[in-house]
């Protein structure tokens, strides 16, 4: 993940021809490549797109993926929907939250489609099933060898 | 001597099983010993509890090798992979596997067999035939066929395609569109994304013909972020698909016009649903519209527009290849044809089952799930998704059959079948309804803001057996609201899953609900 610059974001806008209604897949770009949405980026992405601040707020406030506060180096999602939680993605989600350093970002994700081989987490952007205490563990070693 | 081929799944399960490790280890144990081989990377055949599921082509019949590690292909190799060779994990041929052979595979037929991302594989299997045959019968034809085989919309709402097909067809304007709703948020449902990753064309050329049959020249995708690797193998198919002529102006020279164009969601939940998705198509908010407009009059930008299902769009080129009447001859009463039902949650043999309508519950879990993984008695079925009831033991022989399950008070969704054995706490799983609602409501209408939320802080005091018959009282009123007064199903539907753990799993609240 880099650093949200005027010039990064421009490009991105641009690469979807600065429309007003690409506004989703442009913020989605953005959080794939930065990591989230900062104030300046929705400053400047309302005049390029020409869209009114608010609109652009209004966007990234209401998706999930669309951070706006800075993640931490790794990003781990855990599923919490029924079909991983009828394979003990309650007890997971508590162990991960004990089992991670600060830099990692835990959050909740509703389904992974993943259903046949729960509970799933998603390390990095890379879904992983069949994930119980132990071989959280081994993600999170792996993880941390991968830095 | 040919290279010999062996297929290892590129589909987002069995990668997340380690397939993708197990691929590299094969090439370089093949390198290492100096076997020619041809790696193929495939979809998922749907028995996703064998994964990673390996097979090698040996004299034209494909052997497959279950649940193998990277440490596994060493001692495959020293077995003798490359001749079928004896092995703990040797399963023989796949497709006579009773899960597979017992199946009614119309949609999915291509779904393991193929190379996902290979044009002359698909050309090999009658890719691209249905949209010639198309081009032939007309669009009218093209719809009728669709309307003659009661094709219902698979995404959940099971409302017959043909006649969406016909409204848009007939709708005025110059400028139309098909938007296929890949935005598969159910827990427990998998299948289009299943599709995607295994036949990416098939889907294309199935937007292609619901394109020539309505005269829309653009057709998008709306596929959810949680899909990184279909995002990847999906955008991969269409830029080769545009490459060879498959998509933009003047396909093959028929003069027909038609391109796709692929969003991504947000994590959005209730972008699922049509009318939010198409706001979120245009770069907005997802909030829910209301309707009527219905979009095929007024759809994505205002202008008349098909929305479909991943699955749905996908049933249509075997029904233009084989006739609609074909297709009908399958399920029962108004479910014709099959639905690829998604076995998920504790189960032992979980993947996915494409059959008639008809068949139980208790056949699907049983039958093809082999039961619970944990070996436990099931207490608990949720099916169709999050908004879907939960269903107990004397319920599992209901039929699978969209009217069938709406008498009962549940509805079959996207045909997600989530398996629960007796360990859970029901009164959590209400809860958690009332709170996946109040999570990823949109906001727009009061019940579903509001009631949500205010059903959590119900369900939370009859766990701590407060007030016990009032509250049970005023959770039964809220659910009324919710459903009478929401604006779509997920304030709507939302009191299923919490009225059917009240009907049936009441013993699991402190208080064993209402005191009678």
């Amino acid at each position: 993940m880099t650093d949200q610059t005027p010039e990064s974001i421009s490009r991105i806008a641009q690469r979807f021809d600065s429309k007003p209604e690409m506004l989703v897949q442009v913020l989605q770009t953005i959080v794939q490549t930065h990591g989230w949405v900062s104030e300046d980026t929705i400053r400047q992405l309302a005049q390029e797109l020409n869209l009114s601040r608010a609109d652009v707020h209004g966007v990234v406030e209401y998706y999930h993926d669309f951070r706006t506060t800075k993640p931490g180096k790794h990003i781990v999602k855990i599923c919490q929907a029924e079909a991983c939680q009828a394979m003990g993605s309650r007890a997971l989600t508590q162990h991960a939250n004990t089992a991670v350093d600060d830099d990692t970002t835990i959050e909740a994700v509703y389904c992974l489609g993943n259903c046949a081989c729960a509970p799933a987490v998603m390390v990095n952007g890379k879904t992983i099933g069949r994930v119980d205490a132990a071989r959280f563990d081994s993600l999170v070693t792996a993880m941390r060898e991968a830095e | 001597m040919s290279a010999i081929k062996i297929y290892v799944p590129r589909e987002t399960t069995a990668v997340s099983v380690g397939a993708d490790e197990v691929a590299l280890e094969i090439a370089r144990a093949a390198k290492k010993r100096g076997a020619s081989i041809q790696l193929v990377r495939n979809g998922s055949w749907g028995a996703c509890w064998l994964e990673p599921l390996v097979e090698v082509e040996v004299d034209g019949a494909r052997i497959a090798y279950n649940n193998i590690t990277p440490e596994d292909v060493p001692g495959l190799f020293d077995a003798g992979l490359l001749e079928g060779g004896d092995h703990d994990k040797r399963l023989g041929p796949i497709i006579e596997e009773k899960y597979l052979i017992t199946q009614d595979r119309w949609t999915f037929w291509r779904c393991g067999l193929i190379e996902a991302l290979s044009l002359e594989d698909f050309a090999l299997h009658q890719g691209f035939k249905a949209l010639r045959k198309a081009w032939e019968m007309g669009p009218d034809a093209v719809i009728d066929a669709v309307t003659e085989s009661g094709l219902r919309g698979r995404g959940g709402a099971g409302f017959p395609a043909g006649i969406k097909w016909r409204t848009v067809a007939d709708a005025a304007g110059e400028q139309k569109y098909i938007a296929c709703n890949a935005d598969e948020g159910d827990s427990g449902t998998f299948s289009d994304r299943m599709l995607m990753e295994g036949d990416p064309f098939g889907l294309i050329e199935a937007m292609a013909i619901a394109g020539f049959a309505v005269g829309a020249s653009k057709g998008y995708i709306y596929l959810r972020s949680e899909y990184p690797l279909t995002n990847v193998i999906l955008s991969r198919a269409i830029d080769m698909a545009r490459e060879a002529g498959w998509l933009g102006d003047d396909i093959q020279g028929s003069g027909f016009d038609f391109d796709i164009e692929l969003h991504l969601g947000a994590g959005s939940y209730v972008c699922g649903e049509e009318t939010a998705m198409l706001e979120s198509l245009e770069g907005k908010k997802g909030i829910v519209r209301y309707k009527p407009p219905l979009p095929a009059h007024e759809g994505l930008f205002g202008k008349p527009t098909v929305v479909n299902n991943v699955v749905t769009l996908a049933s249509v080129p075997n029904i233009i290849n084989m006739g609609g009447e074909r297709y009908a001859s399958m399920g029962v009463n108004r479910s014709k044809g099959t639905l690829a039902f998604q076995l998920a949650g504790n189960i032992k043999r979980g993947g996915l089952v494409e059959k008639s309508f008809g068949i139980t519950l208790r056949e699907l879990i049983e039958e093809y799930g082999g039961g619970t993984a944990s070996g436990r008695p099931v207490k608990a079925v949720q099916v169709g998704g999050p908004l879907g009831a939960y269903l107990p033991d004397s319920q599992l022989d209901t039929p699978l059959d969209y009217e069938a399950f709406t008498e009962i008070g549940a509805m079959i969704g996207h045909g997600g079948i989530v398996v629960f054995d007796d360990t859970v706490d029901m009164a959590l799983q209400a809860r958690f309804a009332m709170e996946f609602c109040a999570i990823e409501s949109c906001g727009k209408c009061t019940p579903c803001r509001i009631g949500s939320t205010r059903g959590v802080e119900v369900i939370d005091r009859m766990i701590n057996d407060e007030k016990r018959d009032e509250n049970y009282d005023l959770l039964v009123e809220l659910c009324d609201t919710m459903e009478d007064a929401s604006l779509c199903a997920m304030g709507g539907m939302t009191p299923y899953p919490v009225r059917s753990v009240l009907k049936h799993f009441a013993e699991d609240f402190a208080s064993g609900g209402r005191n009678e």
